[in-house]
């Protein structure tokens, strides 16, 4: 076996043994990397010197005794978080040229676990896609095959680590944005408890919704991300002050006492009879694994695209505003006055996607439209919020499928943003009600294409999560398939 | 229609953003369908409702009224699209 094919558990046995360097895994990485992103097109910077330089930093702190878990591991970034003096761009033109002067703080908890960090993956600009289409710079295309999208707006961080390319990968989830692409790209994707991991410089889209989660190729190499990354951070002031737990000790077989619910809402009209039946196979695995069964209701499933397209946008047009061209950023520079400067800066910095959504945005949160849009969708939040309380009294766990369809042609959805926001429908819901949720692969359509099975849970009840996830992984025992691209 | 042209072109003054004319139409076409869209809100009723602002209780927070280390002036200014050494420079406003 290559060692760009270990995940971090089997890599961090070896390194551990001395079997394999990190300066040996990396330069795998690379080599891979180098064979095959001309196709995949998931990175947009490769940080080789620097990486195989921590690589050698990791080797001399393992050889002192002194590894932390992630030591040694290479990594790749989604390009909105701040890496200092590694350009950010957000992939929008925007930023093309934007080097931060600090780290995020789950780059800072990175490094000091000795991560290595090969480079930054392609995202939609500024987050905001479902497909990474709208990256200003490179679309990724789905390692499985070539021609479909990868998912978004983790686009980039979803294919890297299903072309292995690297273990695992950092990415953030405002609408689904880890767990879509990973669904797509048949690997596992978590977004944590709103408020578990600091979002101190993560470039904002729309601040009550957006957090960072890890992208992995099994359970447990998620769980050993979400170890590294938590934690209180007085650095961003919605970081929850408690101690994070060891989610491994969830990693353990049987289901007893558990009870899985099955949101009636999330197998309606319009869903694929493939990803239907994988789904159904999931809800047998975990039968089988000891867990109830019980049939629940999210009765208000129906209203959260409409709350979530007024919500994220109103955000993002007060979050954007801040690109001015003045303190850093692109600046359009042949206009004479201020307000031709902000308005072609803008004009011109800024994709359609993201202009569309800071027009939304705006007109919502305007004099005489704020009580009809923004106040409205907040109450119905409200009542979404509600509904996910009731339900998680009933059971511990929801299972459901992660997107309606499996992954389809580029281009396909482009023309049309509302249903490209329908796409969402299924995973926007935790984002509102600041729930976790995990995305595992449950199979492969007639086409080769991977299908996720979405799990979702209660506040901070990342460890049921993690219980049923694992049991589902070792249940469904999927053959071990490699996307085919050399 | 749920939106005008005339109205885009004030909320992309509003938002600091020239649309073409052909970016108008497809704007005010794709927004109208989308407001159109979210009006499905009105079927429920939210009346007493209370607007979320968060997902479960949160206070605020606050840090001890310390000097700490702030970010340089160079490092601040690197990133600035046009800057003098000490400060950022934009077009003549008064």
């Amino acid at each position: 076996m290559n060692p760009y094919e270990l995940t971090i558990a089997e890599a961090t046995v070896q390194l551990a043994a001395g079997s394999l360097s990190s300066r040996e895994l990396t330069q795998s990485c690379l080599e891979r990397i180098g064979a095959v992103d001309t196709k995949v097109k998931a990175f947009l910077v490769v940080n080789a010197e620097q990486a195989l330089l921590q690589a050698d930093e990791a080797d001399k702190i393992r050889a002192c005794g002194e590894a932390k878990p992630l030591c040694g591991i290479p990594l790749s970034l989604k390009d909105l978080l701040c890496t200092k003096g590694v350009v950010t761009t957000c992939g929008s033109r925007m930023l093309e040229n934007f080097i931060p002067p600090y780290d995020a703080t789950v780059v800072e908890k990175l490094k000091g676990q000795g991560a290595v960090l090969l480079g930054k993956v392609a995202m939609d600009e500024f987050a905001m896609g479902s497909t990474s289409e709208s990256c200003a710079f490179r679309v990724p295309e789905n390692p499985w095959k070539l021609g479909f999208v990868s998912g978004g707006s983790s686009g980039g961080s979803a294919a890297s680590v299903a072309a292995l390319e690297c273990p695992a990968s950092l990415g953030s989830d405002t609408g689904g944005s880890i767990r879509q692409p990973a669904s797509l790209c048949g690997i596992v994707g978590m977004k944590p408890t709103y408020g578990l991991v600091s979002r101190y410089g993560l470039v904002a889209f729309a601040s009550s919704l957006d957090q960072i989660g890890p992208l992995t190729r099994d359970v447990t190499d998620c769980a050993l991300m979400m170890n590294a990354i938590c934690g209180y951070d007085a650095k961003d002031s919605t970081s929850v002050r408690q101690e994070t737990p060891d989610f491994t000790a969830s990693l353990s077989e049987g289901l007893q006492g558990m009870r899985v619910g099955v949101p009636r809402e999330y197998f309606g009209e319009g869903l694929d009879p493939e990803v239907r039946a994988v789904v159904t196979h999931g809800i047998e695995v975990l039968r089988d694994a000891g867990a109830e069964i019980i049939e629940v209701s999210l009765p208000r499933t129906d209203y959260c695209v409409a709350v979530y397209y007024l919500i994220a946008t109103a955000e993002a047009s007060s979050n954007l505003a801040r690109y001015d061209g003045v303190s850093y950023g692109f600046r359009d520079q042949e206009v004479r006055s201020l307000m031709e400067m902000y308005k072609e800066t803008r004009s011109h910095g800024f994709g359609a996607e993201v202009k569309r959504r800071i027009l939304i945005g705006t007109y919502a949160l305007s004099a005489g439209y704020y009580d009809a849009y923004y106040k409205k969708a907040s109450q119905v939040r409200t009542l979404i919020l509600n509904d996910f309380n009731r339900v998680f009294d009933q059971c511990d766990v929801l299972i459901s499928p992660v997107v309606p369809t499996p992954a389809w042609k580029i281009g396909e959805k482009a023309d049309n943003p509302l249903a490209m926001y329908l796409s969402d429908v299924l995973t926007i819901s935790a984002n509102l009600a600041g729930i976790p949720g995990i995305s595992v692969p449950g199979g492969f359509s007639r086409d080769g294409l991977p299908i996720g099975i979405q799990l979702q849970g209660a506040h901070f009840r990342e460890d049921s999560l993690f219980k049923v996830a694992y049991n589902l992984e070792r249940g469904l025992k999927l053959p071990p398939q490699r996307p085919g691209i050399t | 229609m749920k939106i005008t042209k005339e109205e885009v072109e004030k909320v992309a003054h509003l938002a600091r953003l020239n649309l073409s004319e052909e970016e108008l139409e497809t704007m005010t076409t794709q927004l109208d369908t989308i407001l159109s869209y979210v009006e499905k809100l009105d079927e429920l009723d939210t009346t007493g409702v209370q607007a979320m602002t968060h997902a479960f209780s949160v206070s605020n927070a606050f840090r001890e009224d310390k000097v700490t280390d702030s970010l340089a002036r160079e490092e601040a200014l690197a990133n600035g699209p046009c800057q003098n050494g000490e400060s950022f420079v934009v077009p003549r406003v008064i």
